[in-house]
């Protein structure tokens, strides 16, 4: 194995490559771009708690699309006294209407690209450039 | 084993590349289908399927070139087939591949494949057929992986590929009748309402299925140093000769029904088919010419003296299989559809870009087959 | 990592549960009921009368069959977001109007009253309380209800089109393209989802409207009345009422699909 030493090498530059996003994120403390989802008129209240929102809503998404289209369980929910459909255009959209600044700015983050858009409509936005 | 595959002949690169140009233009033409839909090929709302599943219906017939080698092999002790059993395992396994990928490229959401076993269906036939077809493509993944090994290192096949082989019998078997059943079970398509459609399916596969791994034994021969000798390629032309007979048979069956009771329903895809119906008639021509391949194959294949000529039974052979081709791999499908439910006629003819497609899948299937016969070839030569 | 005592345990736990779990459907279901699925045998037995069955009667004899009145038509398709895509082999409909002898072939033979000749049927999903494009389904996209709308589910169906072969009546359409391209954007009905390529669609009696006590939006839309929508199982509703009156037909009963949508002639 004369060649153990560049294999060695090789292997280290690869994981030190592979791994930049870990060491560059321990050593100076944080991401170079953290989302900042932007909440516009959404009221004080969130379908369920703000820390179960952001790890379960997708969840939660699909539990209400079985119960409504497969179930037919279109019963509406109440939030802060008022009525919202089991919907992703007439709950979600209808308090986070700015869906580039909220949901999209999570998603791109993570490099999500959810493909309900594709058939459900989303509020119309004025346009502004993406930050 | 698999490092075989990567020395040859110049020959033999020139083959996988023309393959893997195809591929790629497959493949380029598939990305066009990913992004526009499924409306860049020739189907719509009345013939709804197409070239793609057309050609899943004729390739699931291919793969039964495997049980009509493995089956007079290990059930009859026919030792001549010895040599060529692998072959025959090894074409199945390229057609399987096929039938999953022509599946495949017919979806219109191909991301949500998954969702088949997500949320399993057993009153669907397609369930069924892609349990079948995958069942299948292992088994003969495993046997013919397991007796070629064995076969380069001079050792028997392990014991656990036994019961392997004799499960594979039954599941050739259930690959034809489950496909049949896809098209035999529904109501209103007439064409495909009938009792011997698996029957039909199997006879075809039978004809078709050897008739090629007749043609791929000789070209193995010609090209290279292994000979599969005289006497299986022979008896395979028995095998297409008795099969094709009983195909045909069939066919006639199905005219005797449709047009004898007099029903209209009954006999209009016949009809469309081979008459052409209300002034439409594109497929007439094909369906001819299928049958014209037919009775050459069957007088070629029967009288054993042209049988006999290996140039003759090599005719046969082709002729067997677009014979079959033409008429599984486009008139059954297609016929299915028209008229339409409301008994309105809207012909179809697949685009550049599905044959297109299609061919890529073809390609694929073909390097596969490529590589694997490569790999036998050179372990035989070897020995 | 450290060894569990109690992994022997749970995994025996887990065998004994796994076991229970055979056991249970082994007896609770039968073979039939595994191979054929337990709703699509409840739903073609006559003995579970399900307390809903909604139902359909297209009265011709009401409907104006004149070729400018697409109201129902024009109802379903905007409220739904359907394309009017013109080239006929990517068209998307969900009610539409077929000449009687298209939609009733088998009884084109012979001689017929003369206003059916060429006269406009209003076509759309039959809702077949023995449906074929369910029981053909591989991923359960669409299937029965109790109430027995034959639904779709867009979000599961992976466009293989089975049930468009399967379908006798040819109710179904198949998204060859993106429909948004073909929409409107500024006529988008915002309350209800497009579709995108590759899914199956089809008329599904306005179950979003009929869950929420609603009539379906085409049987609100005909002025003439003749589009009449109830529960047949409720001896009182108006479909009820009209089918005991009067003689109604369904398209090719023959196929035993059992369709829902009564023409009366
Ligand atoms: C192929 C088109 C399509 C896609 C893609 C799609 N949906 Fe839907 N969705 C529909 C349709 C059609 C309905 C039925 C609306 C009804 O019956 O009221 C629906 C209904 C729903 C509903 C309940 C009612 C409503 O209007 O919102 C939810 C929740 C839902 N979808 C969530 C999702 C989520 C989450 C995604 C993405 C992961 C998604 N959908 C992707 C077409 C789609
Ligand atoms: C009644 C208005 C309302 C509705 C409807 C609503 N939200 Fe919210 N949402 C809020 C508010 C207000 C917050 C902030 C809560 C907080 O700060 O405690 C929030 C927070 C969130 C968060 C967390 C954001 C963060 O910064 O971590 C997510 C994710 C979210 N919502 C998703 C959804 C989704 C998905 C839906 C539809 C199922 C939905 N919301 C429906 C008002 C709403
Ligand atoms: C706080 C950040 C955040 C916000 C705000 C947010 N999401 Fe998400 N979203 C996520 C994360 C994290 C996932 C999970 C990604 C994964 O599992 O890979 C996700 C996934 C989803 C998915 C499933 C995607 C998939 O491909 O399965 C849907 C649907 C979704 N989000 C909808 C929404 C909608 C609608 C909104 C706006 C109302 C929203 N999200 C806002 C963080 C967010």
């Amino acid at each position: 194995m004369r060649d153990k030493i560049k294999i060695l090498a090789g292997a280290a530059i690869f994981l030190a490559v592979a791994l930049f996003p870990l060491w560059y994120v321990r050593t100076t403390g944080k991401a170079s771009i953290v989302p900042e989802p932007r909440l516009v008129n959404a009221g004080k209240e969130c379908v369920n708690a703000k820390e179960y929102m952001r790890e379960y809503h997708m969840t939660m998404l699909n539990e209400w699309r079985d119960e409504v289209v497969r179930e037919g369980r279109r019963s509406p929910i109440v939030i802060a006294g008022v009525e919202y459909q089991k919907s992703l255009s007439d709950a979600c959209m209808k308090c986070h209407a700015n869906k580039s600044d909220f949901c999209d700015v999570c998603h791109n983050y993570l490099g999500v690209s959810p493909t309900c858009w594709d058939c459900h409509n989303s509020p119309k936005e004025p346009k502004h450039e993406i930050r | 084993m698999f490092e075989k595959a990567l020395s040859g002949s110049r020959r033999y690169w020139t083959l996988v590349f023309i393959l893997l140009a195809l591929v790629g233009a497959g493949f380029f033409f598939y990305l066009r289908q990913l992004s526009d839909g499924l409306s860049i090929t020739g189907m719509g709302r009345d013939v709804s399927w197409g070239f793609y599943i057309s050609q899943f219906t004729f390739l699931v017939g291919v793969a039964a070139s495997a049980v009509m080698v493995v089956l007079p092999y290990y059930l009859h002790d026919f030792r001549a087939f010895g040599k060529i059993t692998i072959l025959g395992e090894f074409l199945a396994i390229s057609a399987v591949s096929m039938c999953v990928l022509f599946i495949f490229v017919d979806m219109g959401q191909p991301f949500r494949i998954f969702n088949v076993f997500l949320h399993p269906s057993p009153n669907s036939m397609m369930f069924w057929d892609t349990v079948v077809l995958i069942g299948y493509l292992l088994l003969n993944l495993f046997i013919g992986w397991a007796t070629l090994g064995a076969e380069r290192k001079g050792v028997a096949p392990p014991a656990w590929s036994r019961p392997l082989i004799y499960i594979s019998i039954p599941w050739a078997v259930s690959i034809h009748t489950v496909t049949a059943f896809l098209y035999a079970g529904i109501p209103g398509r007439h064409l495909w309402l009938t009792a011997i459609m698996a029957a039909r399916f199997l006879a075809s596969a039978f004809a078709s299925g050897p008739a090629l791994l007749i043609l791929l034994c000789m070209i193995v021969r010609r090209y290279t140093r292994f000979d599969p000798g005289r006497e299986p390629i022979q008896a395979l032309g028995k095998i297409v000769a008795y099969a094709m007979t009983i195909n045909v048979f069939f066919i006639a069956l199905e005219f005797f029904t449709a047009y004898y009771s007099g029903i209209p329903s009954h006999s209009h895809s016949l009809e469309y088919l081979f008459f052409g119906l209300e002034g439409h008639g594109s497929l007439a021509p094909f369906m001819w010419t299928s049958m014209g391949l037919a009775a050459l194959a069957l007088t070629l294949l029967i009288n054993p003296s042209t049988r006999h000529n290996e140039r003759w039974l090599a005719t046969g052979a082709a002729a067997v299989f677009f014979s079959t081709w033409l008429d599984k791999g486009l008139g059954l499908v297609v016929g299915g559809f028209i008229p339409s439910p409301f008994e309105s006629i809207t012909e179809y003819s697949p685009t550049v870009p599905e044959l297109m497609i299609s061919l890529g899948v073809w390609a694929i299937g073909f390097l596969i087959l490529t590589l694997l016969y490569k790999i036998t070839v050179a372990v035989r030569e070897e020995a | 990592m450290k060894y569990d005592k109690n992994y022997e345990l749970s995994r025996r736990e887990f065998i004994r549960k796994a076991a229970l779990l055979g056991l249970s459907v082994g007896g609770s279901k039968t073979l039939m009921e595994v191979v054929f699925g337990d709703d699509i045998l409840a739903a073609s037995t006559d003995e579970n009368p399900a307390t809903v069955r909604w139902a359909m009667v297209v009265d011709m004899t009401k409907c104006s069959r004149r070729e400018d009145c697409s109201d129902c038509m024009a109802a379903c398709h905007r409220t739904h977001n359907v394309p009017a895509i013109s080239n006929r082999r990517h068209e998307i409909k969900w009610i539409w109007r077929e000449p009687f002898v298209n939609a009733f072939p088998e009884l084109k033979e012979g001689r017929l009253r003369k206003d059916l000749y060429g006269a406009g049927f209003i076509v759309l999903c039959n809702h077949c309380d023995n449906p074929p494009c369910v029981r053909v389904c591989p991923t359960r996209a669409t299937w029965r209800r109790q109430d027995g709308i034959v639904m779709m589910d867009m979000h599961r169906c992976i466009g293989c089109r089975y049930c468009m072969a399967a379908c006798p009546y040819g109710s179904r359409s198949f998204n060859w393209m993106d429909p948004r391209k073909i929409l409107d954007e500024k006529a988008i009905n915002q309350d209800y989802p497009t579709r995108t390529k590759g899914v199956v669609e089809k008329c599904d009696f306005c179950a979003e409207r009929i869950d929420r006590g609603m009539l379906p939006v085409c049987v609100e839309a005909c002025k003439e009345k003749a589009l009449v929508f109830g529960n047949l199982s409720d001896a009182g509703s108006p479909v009820s009422g009209l089918l005991a009156g009067r003689f109604a037909i369904r398209r090719k009963p023959e196929l035993g699909t059992r369709p829902e949508v009564y023409y009366i002639v």
